[in-house]
């Protein structure tokens, strides 16, 4: 039985993917330009628009299969083409099924499925055309590469095989199709760097330029120009040039490369890309058979994965529960903010009256008590948007507008009329308890305030202002303007109407809330300071600094402990795990190692070309109780563990959802960990540590 | 300073393939400034001599300005054309003569000096913007007897005409019909149309994407047999039908217009030349004898007699139209001069913008007939009007 039959018979019998939302296929002759022929138009809508794109699911794909039934039978075409709705082509996979996959057969048949029905497109008798008119992502850029020729519009946001950044591999064709058509170091690009980078998208040209289409035409009159081009193609007025793949030692250079640049990032902590470093190195030589048939086989591995499940898990988390935070408000109670005051004129004042500035779109003053100071901080402000003209990300007008908005004051009466004052002065609780006083004989009743506090109380902040319900925490993450994550504090008397407030702005910073409980370090910083204070403790104790660093490696975090270190900047983070210490001394150390460091005044260990600076390895030296590389990451992960599960107990966010999506958004934790828990479930370090899960089974893992 | 006019020629035109109004037209989800904006991008491809930034103007004529046809549509058409922001447009209306307008109107402008190169043409979806959308008349062109009552149909002008042209029968009238059909699918079959034509790209939301490349209104085959038993909406017992008028249509024209040493400085090829053009009003409950007064007017200025006009293409609102303009100059209703490869009947009559697709076609003609000096485009304006426009070919080779 084929693939497509068994589709049809599992459709049949079970309620398999009832929820898919099925991409459409209409198919429509088009009388070619140039007396080339009649052409069957294939037309990819799922009849919702732009917002919900056209996805594969397992009834759409048996709709393609008809349609090409339905054209294979014709013997009057001189040719096929495939587009898609407007503004969209199609985004891959309809992944909304996985989850409930329990066997690797049925697995299989997933890949089975895309490769039956779309490769009967480079197979037809006739020539085949895509006309990327949109974006195309994951099985929709394959569905093209099975085509013959491919035309993309100047104007499509995003090309992209995803698949790596989710836990999978391009296996309906792209490891085999791409690499033959656009060489392997190019298709490496696109199919392992750019998903680990971000999940980095290309545009139209880029895509272009990258040969994976052959021709490129404007966005007004795309699918007409792609048709004459079609047409030209056909009647041999046009002849299609592609530079041949080199087979030669540069495709296994080329994996080579990226396998080094892989192993650098993950440390074989995510199975997937380097099964499409596989696929890749052996489609140099493979069949088109053998190409696929491996797919299929990587697919069904890759989907009976827990890394896949926790990666499919933390996807959801970043486009479902950042947009729509758990707690948070009616958004209905948000006041309108049209001025934004900033308290202090450092770098991360600075960095928010810029980020207010470009997002609000509202005057933004900054205040500080020395007029050098401020006129500093006002033109750091100034020169980063400067910076962003040159850059061309935004227009002269638009960066004259956002200079005007953002101005300094020594006197804080500039924020009589602002409904929204951030401070962003030195980390004491004195100096905020009389910054916010001050502000708060200025403004009205109803004027946020809050504090970009890491560490420091909000509710004892507030406790001494006449209206202490005005109060939230707005805790950014550095660099403020690329991090996406922002924790939202609640402290004990915050008011409904001010934490609507705070998630309202949040949103139009562009940034995703999690509410947190007003608790020592909120999440992310709990988290971080406590894995790597057991970290700098193996290291007290004697462990090397080298094997130290690299014990959590195989997790495959964006950092090594001691290169975070660096970043955060060593004296940072030993006020934080000193105000950790306070709260919760049994748990979190001060590493002597680290105090002694911080006092050295060095930067970090590192040197600028990563090698470990010797005089900084040699003031984290010493001890006699060295652990091996496997024991402190026990011990670390260990401590997450036992760390979240008092987080939960206490409150601190309202579900283990939240701690995950703070990790991802604000520490960078990778999609194949879910962010933690995931992986501390799967470990059984969560069962060890706590004598439970975090998450049910299934959730993030295999059920 | 003395100004000295200049000479306006006319270098190309295009139009997209017109189709029927409706739900079941094949433009019915498709939007009216797209296929204007399309029409635009295959006048600049075809003359890529012409850099986009000498563009003067684009005047875009439409009848009903509002939604897909609003927002002065010459202007916005030019933004989604990808002409350089520099390159400034405009909306222009005289209904039927709305392109035939914004031809005279840049032309006019490019005699006095103030443009050098435009983009002329119209759009009409009526499938969009049925006839009438929107239209509020004043309640004395009634009460002080200012126009009668049948003045806003157009329909009904046309039975008015039939009774002020009495000679003119309904059996004319069809036999002319059937001509038109029979012209327009001989030119059709010599590869005559299809040069004009810009390929366009339509959507269903039922049916995908498809591609328009041929005119959907014509009837190839028509006979007199079949336009008889028509039904007369406009009046009973009368004598306009479906099959004796043009239908309710969507498509779109544009053309290029340029000062003729602007043209020869760009290497622009002239077509024909403009030489003068005139507008008239009638009684609105008549409009359809307009092209009358109009051309007189015109032929009267520049010392011609219809006798040396060689072509005429004239708009095909209503045969009758056409008939009573034939009557009045004592042209047989069979003269080879006029409306050569058929009409609006056969092709269709997208208000706004056929005054352009009679130029598009005349200008052809004039290419195939080196022996023939002057050619008219004329036509009939609701509201009783009429406008007519003289051009001179410019390979006119003396008369052989």
């Amino acid at each position: 039985m084929s693939t497509v039959e068994t589709w049809r018979s599992l459709l049949a019998s079970e309620d398999l993917n009832a929820d898919e939302v099925v991409t459409h296929v209409r198919v429509r002759d088009v009388e070619l330009p140039l007396g080339a022929g009649t052409a069957a138009l294939i037309t990819l809508d799922n009849g919702f628009d732009h917002t919900k794109p056209n996805t594969f699911g397992p009834r759409g794909l048996l709709k393609l299969n008809d349609a090409l039934d339905q054209v294979a039978a014709r013997g009057d075409l001189a040719a096929v083409a495939v587009t898609g709705k407007p503004f969209i082509f199609a985004v891959g996979a309809d992944l909304k099924g996985v989850p409930a996959i329990t066997d690797r057969e049925q697995a299989a048949l997933i890949g089975r499925l895309g490769h039956e029905v779309f490769r009967r497109l480079g197979e037809l008798p006739v020539p085949s055309f895509a006309f990327v008119n949109g974006a195309a992502m994951g099985g929709g850029v394959e569905i093209a590469l099975h085509c013959a020729y491919r035309t993309v519009s100047s104007g499509v946001p995003a090309v992209a095989l995803p698949e790596c950044f989710l836990g999978l591999v391009p296996g309906w064709g792209g490891t085999y199709l791409l690499p033959n058509l656009i060489g392997a170091e190019k298709a490496l690009k696109v199919i392992i760097d750019n998903p680990l980078a971000q999940n980095r998208m290309l545009k139209g040209a880029q895509a272009y330029e990258l040969g994976i289409a052959d021709a490129m035409f404007e966005p007004a009159d795309f699918l007409e120009e792609s048709l004459l081009w079609a047409a030209r193609v056909l009647t041999g007025e046009v002849t299609v040039d592609r530079p041949e793949a080199d087979r030669g030692a540069a495709w296994d250079q080329a994996v080579a490369n990226a396998r080094f640049a892989v192993e650098g990032k993950l440390h074989g902590g995510a199975p997937a890309p380097y099964r499409a470093l596989d696929l890749v190195a052996a489609a140099k030589s493979a069949s088109r058979d053998e190409g696929f048939a491996a797919e299929d086989d990587a697919l069904a591995d890759l989907i009976m994965s827990d890394e896949l499940r926790a990666g499919l898990y933390a996807f959801d988390l970043t486009q479902k529960r950042a947009k729509r935070p758990a707690g948070a408000p009616d958004k209905s109670l948000a006041r309108p903010v049209t001025k934004v005051g900033v308290v202090g004129a450092g770098l991360m004042a600075g960095q928010l009256a810029l980020l207010f500035a470009r997002r609000l779109e509202v005057p933004v003053v900054m205040t500080d008590l020395d007029q050098g100071r401020l006129d500093k901080g006002v033109a750091y402000a100034h020169g980063e948007i400067g910076k962003l003209l040159a850059k061309g990300r935004v227009s002269a007008d638009k960066a004259g507008r956002l200079k005007s908005l953002i101005s300094g004051s020594l006197s804080k009466e500039a924020f009589a009329d602002a409904d929204f004052v951030i401070e962003a002065v030195f980390e004491e609780m004195s100096v905020k308890q009389k910054v916010f006083a001050e502000v708060e004989a200025v403004v009205g009743p109803e004027c946020v305030l809050a504090t970009n506090t890491s560490s420091l109380s909000v509710s004892e902040m507030a406790s001494r202002l006449r209206h202490p319900e005005r109060v939230v925490g707005f805790h950014f993450f550095n660099p403020v303007a690329v991090l996406p994550l922002l924790e939202v504090v609640r402290a004990e008397r915050t008011d409904d109407a001010t934490l609507a407030t705070a998630f309202a702005v949040g949103k139009q910073l562009k940034k995703s809330c999690v509410l947190v409980r007003d608790a020592p370090a909120f999440v992310v910083n709990r988290l971080l300071t406590r894995f790597l204070g057991e970290v700098l403790t193996a290291v007290d104790e004697g462990t090397p600094l080298e094997v130290a660093d690299r014990s959590v490696a195989s997790l495959g975090l964006p950092m090594s402990p001691f290169l975070l270190l660096q970043l955060v900047g060593p004296a940072v983070a030993l006020h934080v795990a000193e105000t950790l210490h306070e709260a919760f001394p049994g748990r979190y150390q001060v590493s002597a190692r680290l105090r002694d460091f911080v006092a050295s005044g060095r930067p970090g260990v590192y040197a600028p070309d990563l090698s470990i600076d010797p005089a900084a390895a040699e003031l984290f030296s010493g001890g006699d109780r060295p652990s091996t590389e496997e024991e402190v990451r026990q011990r670390a992960v260990e401590a997450v563990a036992q760390e979240i599960r008092i987080m939960l107990d206490e409150g601190v966010v309202t579900a283990p959802e939240d701690i995950d999506l703070c990790m991802i958004l604000g520490a960078g934790w990778p999609f194949h960990l879910g962010g933690v828990t995931p992986y501390l479930d799967r470990t059984g370090v969560a069962e060890k540590v706590t004598g439970g899960r975090f998450l049910d089974p299934g959730v993030a893992s295999l059920p | 300073m003395p100004r000295i006019a200049r000479d306006v020629v006319f270098v190309d035109g295009v139009r997209t393939p017109f189709g029927k109004a409706g739900p079941k037209g094949v433009y019915a989800e498709t939007r009216a400034d797209d296929l204007v904006v399309r029409a635009i991008r295959e006048l600049m491809r075809r003359n890529p001599a012409l850099p986009p930034e000498r563009v003067d103007e684009v005047s875009v004529a439409a009848t009903t300005q509002s939604g897909d046809q609003g927002l002065t549509i010459g202007r916005s058409a030019a933004v989604l054309a990808g002409l350089p922001k520099s390159v400034p447009g405009f909306a222009i209306d005289r209904m039927c003569a709305g392109a035939m307008t914004a031809v005279t109107t840049t032309a006019s402008g490019i005699a006095f000096g103030a443009y050098d190169v435009v983009i002329a043409g119209g759009v009409e979806h009526m499938g969009r913007h049925p006839m009438g959308e929107g239209v509020d008349p004043n309640p004395r062109f009634l009460a002080e007897k200012l126009v009668d009552p049948s003045a806003l149909v157009m329909g009904m002008t046309a039975e008015n005409l039939h009774d002020r042209f009495p000679q003119i029968t309904k059996e004319r009238a069809d036999a002319y019909a059937v001509r038109s059909q029979e012209k327009y699918a001989a030119a059709r079959a010599a590869g005559r149309i299809s040069p004009d034509l810009v390929p366009t790209a339509v959507r269903s939301a039922e049916k995908g994407y498809g591609l328009a490349t041929a005119d959907e209104p014509p009837r190839p085959g028509t006979t007199l047999e079949d336009l008889a038993p028509l039904k007369t909406p406009f009046r009973v017992h009368g004598n306009v039908t479906a099959g004796n008028a043009a239908g309710l249509n969507d498509g779109a024209t544009a053309c290029l217009l340029a000062a003729e040493d602007v043209a020869a400085e760009l290497g622009l090829n002239a077509r024909m030349r403009l030489v003068d053009f005139a507008f008239a009003g009638v009684e609105p409950e008549v409009m359809g004898v307009g092209p009358v007064p109009a051309t007189e007017k015109l032929l009267a200025r520049n010392s011609l007699t219809m006798d040396e006009i060689g072509l005429i293409e004239i708009n095909e609102a209503f045969a009758v139209q056409v008939l009573a303009f034939l009557e009045h100059f004592k042209i047989a209703d069979t003269d080879p001069r006029v409306n050569p490869w058929g009409g609006a009947i056969a092709v269709g009559h997208p208000l706004a913008s056929s005054g352009v697709r009679l130029m598009n076609q005349l200008s052809r003609l004039f290419e195939e007939r080196p022996d023939v000096r002057y050619g008219l485009t004329t036509m009939c304006v609701g509201m009783g009007m009429g406008g007519t426009v003289l051009w001179e070919n410019t390979t006119y080779e003396g008369a052989k």
